[in-house]
C-alpha cells in the first residue's frame, strides 16, 4: 500500500509541476483526495478500536520509527482530512482569477499536498525526531500557502511573523524532547512515558509545560496568539479556512498526546490550562468584536473557539485528576467534538468571507452590505456558520458547548471551597464567551450582509449597488454546502458522533481509577433528548411559518421605503456602521482594548471635511512583542557605527575575525603552558 | 403540559393587568384587561408592509423569535409537574434556544437598513449579553443547593431542606424580576412607552415590522413575560399539591404584573450608558445567592 500511495504522490508532484495552471488545482484535489483516502482507510477502523501499528525498523537517520494510529490519532486525521478536502475544492475555485501566476501555483499546490500529508505524519509518528521533521514541515508548507501573495509587503510581513513565532513553538518543543532523549537515550514516544513514570510528579508536570507552551503557540492560547490575526487575513481564503480549521487544531492534538503520554499532576495541569482558556476565550472575543476586517474579526474567534476547546480539555484533565470520570468524559468529548466543530463552522465562514472578497474586493466591514441580495447563497452559508459559532441549537456549536457546560456543572457538585470559585469563574467564562459571540456575529452578518451598501461610491441609497457583485460559482458553494450539511447533522444527531468519540476519550481514562462514589450527572442521556428537542424545533418553526404563509396569503402586501421616522432622503450613509455597533461596548471595555485613533477636529465656523479613522491594535502584542522588540532595537543602536557603508572596513571587519580564529586559540595555548609552568615551580 | 397550559393562560392578562395597573396608578380610565390580546388578533387579520431594503432574514425573524420562546416554555416546569421537555441541563438549553431568538431579532432590525433600528440593536445586544451570566450563576446555585441540574430536579427539591431556601428564593426573584425586565425590554432598562426613536430599544427594533409578523413578535413579548412569571412561581411552588399550587401561580403572576406596572409608574429609565452597571450588579447579586447558597451548605469551614 505504501508503494502504491508513494507512486500516485510521485506522480501527482510531476503532474503539478508540469500541468497547466488550470489542471494543477485538479491534480491537487485528486491528490487530496487519494491521500485522504489512504489515511481514512486506516484510520476509520482505528476511530472504533482497531489500533493500527507499525515498526519501521533500522531508518536511517532515525533508528527504528513506530508509526500508530489510535482513536485519538485517528479522530484528528479524520477531521483534517474533511477540512482539507473542502478547502482543496473551494481553493480550486477560488484560485482561477491567479492563474497567470503559474510558478506560484504549483507552489501553492505542492505545499497544499505536503501540509496535508505532514498533518497526518504529525498525528500518527510516535518518534520525536520525526515528529519534529514533521512540524517542521508543516511549518514551512502553511507559510509557503499564507505568502501566496507575496508581492504584497503586508503579506510578506504577517507571514514571516508566522514562521519565526512557529519556530519559537518548534524550540519548545525540541526542549522538551531532546531533554527526555538525554535522559533516556531515546527519541520515541514511549521513552517519554517510562521517564515520567520514573520521575516524580512534578518533573512530568515542568515537561509537561515546556511542551504546552509549544503547542499553545501554534493553537493560538492567549498570550501566545500574536502571529495568528496577522497571518489569517492575509492568506487566500481558503488556506485561511484550513489554517483555522486544522493547522491550529494540531496544536491541540499536541496538547492531548501529551497528556495521554506524560505522568503529571493532572490537577494543576488541568488548571493552568484551565486558566489559559478561559482567558483567551474572552480576549478573543471581546478584541474580535472591534474588528473591522473581516477576516481578522474570524482569526479572533478562533482564538476564542481554542479558548473554548481548552476549558473541555481542561475541565478534563481536573476530572482526571480528581478521579472524578463523567466529568472527564464530558471534558474531553467536549473538548474534541468542538475541534471538529470548530473546523467546520470556521472553514465555512472563511470561505464564506473568501466569497465576499472576490466579489466586492474588499474585507473592511465598514465599505460593505447588502450583500445578501446579491451573494444569497453566501449569506445564508455565514448566516448558519454565525449561528454555529455562537453555539445557538440546534447547530452543532451547541452541542459541544452543552458538553463542556455539563462538565463544569458537574464538577459543581463534587468541588470544595477553592475550586468552586474557580467553577463559577468558568461558568462566567463561559457564558460571556458565549454573549459577545453573539454581539459579534450580529454585528458581522448584519453589517456585511445586510442593509444596503455602505461604500461611498453607490451612496445614492438605491437598493442596486454597483451590480459587480454576484454569487460564485458551484464548485465554490459545494464545499461550503457540505461543511454546512455536516454541521446540521451533528447539531441533529449528536449521539452518532458522541458514540464514535468513546475510544478516544476511553484513552485518557485507562491509567485512572474512578471514584465511584461521586455523584453523577446525566448529560450524556440528555443529549438523546436534545436529538429530538432540536428535530421537533425546526419542524416549529416550519410549520409557523407555514401559517404564517397561511395567513398572509390573502392580505395586502406592500413593499415601501424603510421607515425613516419621518425623515424622507435617506441614504446608505445613514445606516448603523459596525463601529456605531459596538460604541457602547468599545467604551466599557475600553480598558482591556487598544485602539488607536487618528482625527481631524472640525475648525472653524463652516464644517470642513472632517476625518477619523480608528485601528484597533492588540494590547498583548503590544507588551509581549512590540516593546521588547523596540528594546533590543535600541540596544543594537549602540553598535550601529559598525555598518556604516565603507567597503574597507567590512574588509577589516573580515581581517580582526580571521586574525582573531587564529591568534585566540594559540594565546589560549601559551596561556596554558605558561600556567602549566607556574605550576610546576 | 401543565406549566404549558398555565403559560398559555398566564400570557393572555399578563401585560393586560401591567397597562391596567399604569393607567389607575396615574389615575387614568385605561383599557381592558385583554386589549393586548385583541391588539395582537387585529394585527393578525391585517395586511403587511416590508421595507425595500429587507430580505428573507427579514420575514423569518419573527417566526424563529416566536418558536424560540415557544420552546424555551416547552422545558419550564410547573412545580412538581415536569415541563414537557425535561433533561439535565435543560436550563442551558433554555438560555440558548431564547439567544437564537434574540439573534433572529437582531438581524432582523438590521435588515432593515434604518440607523434608529440598528441603534437598538445594538443596545439589545449588549444588554441582553450582560444579564446572561447572571441567570448561569444563579442556575448554578441552585444546581448546587439541590443536587439537580434539571429545571424540574431544582424546583421541585428546592425547599426540602431548610427555610433559609425561602429567603434565597427572594433574592432570586429579584434576579429572576430584573432578567425580565431587561428580555422584555422594560422599564427601568428601556421605556416602551417613549416617544422619541433615539431612547428606545425593544420597540425601535421593530419599528418596520407589521401585520402578523408585528403580532407574532408582541405575543411572544406577553409569553416571555409569562414564562419568566412561572419561573418564578417555580421557586415557591415546589412540592406544594395542585390545588394549591394553582392558585398560587396565579398569585404570583398577578403580583409579578402588578409589580411591574407599579415599577414603570413610578420609576424613570436610566441613563443607557449607566444600563451595563445595573445589569453588572445584578451578576452580583447572583453570586450572593451562591454564596448563601455555600452558607447553606457549609462549605466555609
Amino acid at each position: 500500500m505504501t508503494y502504491l500511495y508513494s507512486a500516485i504522490l510521485f506522480s501527482a508532484i510531476t503532474a503539478i509541476l508540469f500541468a497547466k495552471s488550470t489542471t494543477k488545482g485538479m491534480v491537487a484535489v485528486s491528490m487530496v483526495f487519494v491521500t485522504s483516502l489512504f489515511s481514512g482507510f486506516i484510520a476509520v477502523p482505528a476511530l472504533v478500536g482497531n489500533e493500527y501499528q507499525i515498526l519501521l525498523a533500522g531508518t536511517i537517520p532515525f533508528g527504528a520509527v513506530s508509526i500508530k494510529i489510535d482513536a485519538l490519532s485517528a479522530w484528528f486525521i479524520l477531521v483534517i482530512n474533511f477540512t482539507m478536502i473542502t478547502g482543496v475544492i473551494y481553493g480550486k475555485s477560488y484560485m482561477k482569477p491567479y492563474a497567470r501566476q503559474r510558478t506560484n501555483l504549483t507552489m501553492h499546490w505542492l505545499s497544499y499536498i505536503l501540509l496535508h500529508i505532514s498533518l497526518i505524519l504529525i498525528c500518527s509518528v510516535q518518534n520525536a525526531m520525526v515528529f519534529l521533521i514533521s512540524w517542521e514541515a508543516m511549518a514551512l508548507s502553511a507559510f509557503m500557502l499564507v505568502i501566496f501573495e507575496s508581492y504584497k509587503a503586508d503579506t510578506l510581513k504577517a507571514g514571516i511573523n508566522y514562521l519565526i513565532q512557529s519556530h519559537v513553538s518548534i524550540l519548545f518543543l525540541m526542549l522538551g524532547f531532546i531533554f527526555v532523549a538525554v535522559k533516556t537515550g531515546s527519541y520515541d514516544f514511549n521513552a517519554i512515558v517510562e521517564f515520567s513514570h520514573q520521575q516524580p510528579v512534578m518533573a512530568g508536570t515542568v515537561l509537561f509545560l515546556s511542551f504546552f507552551i509549544g503547542f499553545a503557540i501554534k493553537a493560538g492560547f492567549v498570550p501566545f496568539h500574536t502571529w495568528l490575526p496577522h497571518a489569517h487575513p492575509v492568506a487566500p481564503s481558503h488556506i485561511s479556512g484550513i489554517m483555522s480549521g486544522v493547522v491550529i487544531k494540531i496544536g491541540i492534538y499536541g496538547i492531548l498526546r501529551m497528556v495521554l503520554l506524560i505522568n503529571a499532576d493532572y490537577t494543576t495541569i488541568g488548571y493552568i490550562i484551565l486558566f489559559v482558556s478561559i482567558f483567551s476565550g474572552v480576549y478573543g472575543v471581546a478584541l474580535a468584536i472591534i474588528q473591522h476586517n473581516l477576516k481578522k474579526l474570524l482569526a479572533y474567534h478562533s482564538i476564542e473557539n481554542i479558548g473554548i476547546i481548552g476549558i473541555g480539555i481542561g475541565i478534563g484533565c481536573i476530572g482526571l485528576g480528581t478521579a472524578n470520570e463523567l466529568m472527564a468524559t464530558l471534558g474531553f468529548m467536549g473538548a474534541l467534538l468542538h475541534t471538529l466543530n470548530h473546523s467546520l463552522f470556521k472553514s465555512l465562514l472563511f470561505y464564506s468571507a473568501g466569497n465576499v472578497y472576490q466579489s466586492t474586493h474588499t474585507m473592511s466591514i465598514e465599505r460593505l452590505g447588502g450583500l445578501i441580495k446579491q451573494m444569497p447563497h453566501t449569506a445564508l452559508l455565514f448566516l448558519i456558520g454565525a449561528l454555529a459559532i455562537c453555539g445557538l441549537p440546534p447547530l452543532n456549536g451547541f452541542i459541544s458547548e452543552f458538553l463542556i457546560y455539563g462538565g463544569i456543572y458537574d464538577w459543581l457538585f463534587s468541588a470544595d471551597l477553592i475550586s468552586l470559585i474557580i467553577v463559577t469563574f468558568s461558568i462566567l467564562g463561559l457564558v460571556l464567551i458565549g454573549g459577545l459571540a453573539i454581539f459579534c456575529f450580529t454585528k458581522a452578518f448584519s453589517i456585511v450582509f445586510l442593509g444596503l451598501n455602505r461604500s461611498p461610491s453607490t451612496s445614492s441609497g438605491n437598493t442596486t449597488s454597483s451590480g459587480s457583485e454576484s454569487e460564485m460559482s458551484f464548485w465554490q458553494l459545494f464545499p461550503m454546502y457540505m461543511a454546512a450539511a455536516l454541521m446540521i447533522f451533528i447539531g441533529l444527531f449528536p449521539s452518532v458522533f458522541l458514540n464514535l468519540l468513546i475510544k478516544p476519550v476511553a484513552l485518557f481514562k485507562s491509567d485512572i481509577v474512578f471514584n465511584p462514589n461521586l455523584p453523577q450527572m446525566g448529560t450524556l442521556d440528555s443529549l438523546h433528548t436534545i436529538n429530538w428537542v432540536s428535530a421537533g424545533f425546526i419542524l416549529f418553526i416550519l410549520a409557523v411559518w407555514g401559517i404564517r404563509k397561511l395567513v398572509n396569503q390573502s392580505k395586502v402586501i406592500a413593499t415601501e421605503p424603510t421607515w425613516g421616522c419621518g425623515y424622507c432622503l435617506p441614504s446608505s450613509k445613514i445606516q448603523y456602521t459596525a463601529n456605531s455597533f459596538v460604541r457602547t461596548y468599545t467604551k466599557l471595555a475600553k480598558p482591556m482594548l487598544c485602539i488607536e485613533k487618528d482625527e481631524t477636529e472640525i475648525e472653524g465656523i463652516f464644517p470642513t471635511k472632517k476625518h477619523y479613522d480608528t485601528h484597533p491594535y492588540d494590547n498583548i502584542e503590544r507588551i509581549l512583542i512590540d516593546i521588547p522588540l523596540i528594546k533590543v532595537a535600541a540596544v543594537r543602536e549602540w553598535f550601529v557605527f559598525l555598518q556604516n557603508g565603507h567597503l574597507q572596513r567590512y574588509i577589516l571587519y573580515g581581517i580582526i575575525f580571521i586574525a582573531s580564529v587564529i591568534v585566540i586559540p594559540v594565546l589560549i595555548d601559551s596561556f596554558l603552558i605558561i600556567l602549566q609552568f607556574l605550576n610546576h615551580l | 403540559m401543565l406549566s404549558l397550559v398555565l403559560i398559555l393562560i398566564a400570557s393572555l392578562f399578563f401585560t393586560g393587568i401591567i397597562i391596567r395597573t399604569k393607567s389607575i396608578s396615574s389615575g387614568r380610565k385605561g383599557p381592558g384587561i385583554f386589549q393586548p390580546v385583541k391588539d395582537v388578533w387585529r394585527l393578525f387579520k391585517k395586511g403587511s408592509v416590508y421595507s425595500e431594503t429587507t430580505s428573507f432574514v427579514f420575514q423569518i425573524a419573527p417566526v424563529v423569535y416566536f418558536s424560540s420562546v415557544a420552546m424555551a416554555i416547552l422545558v419550564v416546569p410547573f412545580g412538581s409537574t415536569k415541563g414537557i421537555i425535561s433533561f439535565d441541563g435543560d436550563f442551558i438549553f433554555f438560555a440558548y434556544v431564547l439567544a437564537l431568538g434574540k439573534f433572529f431579532s437582531i438581524i432582523s432590525a438590521m435588515d432593515t437598513g434604518s440607523s434608529f433600528e440598528g441603534m437598538g440593536a445594538s443596545r439589545e445586544a449588549l444588554y441582553s449579553m450582560f444579564a446572561e451570566p447572571a441567570f448561569f450563576i444563579l442556575m448554578g446555585s441552585f444546581a448546587l443547593l439541590t443536587g439537580h441540574t434539571s429545571f424540574f430536579g431544582i424546583f421541585s427539591t428546592l425547599h426540602l431542606g431548610s427555610y433559609i431556601t425561602y429567603a434565597l428564593g427572594i433574592m432570586a426573584t429579584f434576579v429572576l424580576v430584573m432578567i425580565a425586565m431587561i428580555e422584555n425590554s422594560r422599564m427601568p432598562i428601556d421605556d416602551p412607552k417613549t416617544h422619541l426613536e433615539l431612547t428606545m430599544v425593544h420597540e425601535v427594533m421593530i419599528l418596520d415590522n407589521s401585520g402578523f409578523d408585528l403580532g407574532l413578535i408582541l405575543s411572544t413579548g406577553y409569553l416571555k413575560f409569562a414564562m419568566y412569571g412561572t419561573l418564578i412561581a417555580n421557586l415557591y411552588i415546589g412540592e406544594l399539591s395542585l390545588l394549591y399550587a394553582i392558585p398560587a401561580f396565579f398569585f404570583i403572576q398577578f403580583a409579578f404584573a402588578v409589580s411591574v406596572g407599579i415599577i414603570e409608574s413610578f420609576m424613570a429609565r436610566y441613563r443607557m450608558s449607566h444600563n451595563p452597571q445595573f445589569i453588572f450588579a445584578l451578576s452580583s447579586v447572583s453570586l450572593l445567592i451562591f454564596l448563601g447558597v455555600l452558607l447553606v451548605l457549609g462549605k466555609f469551614v
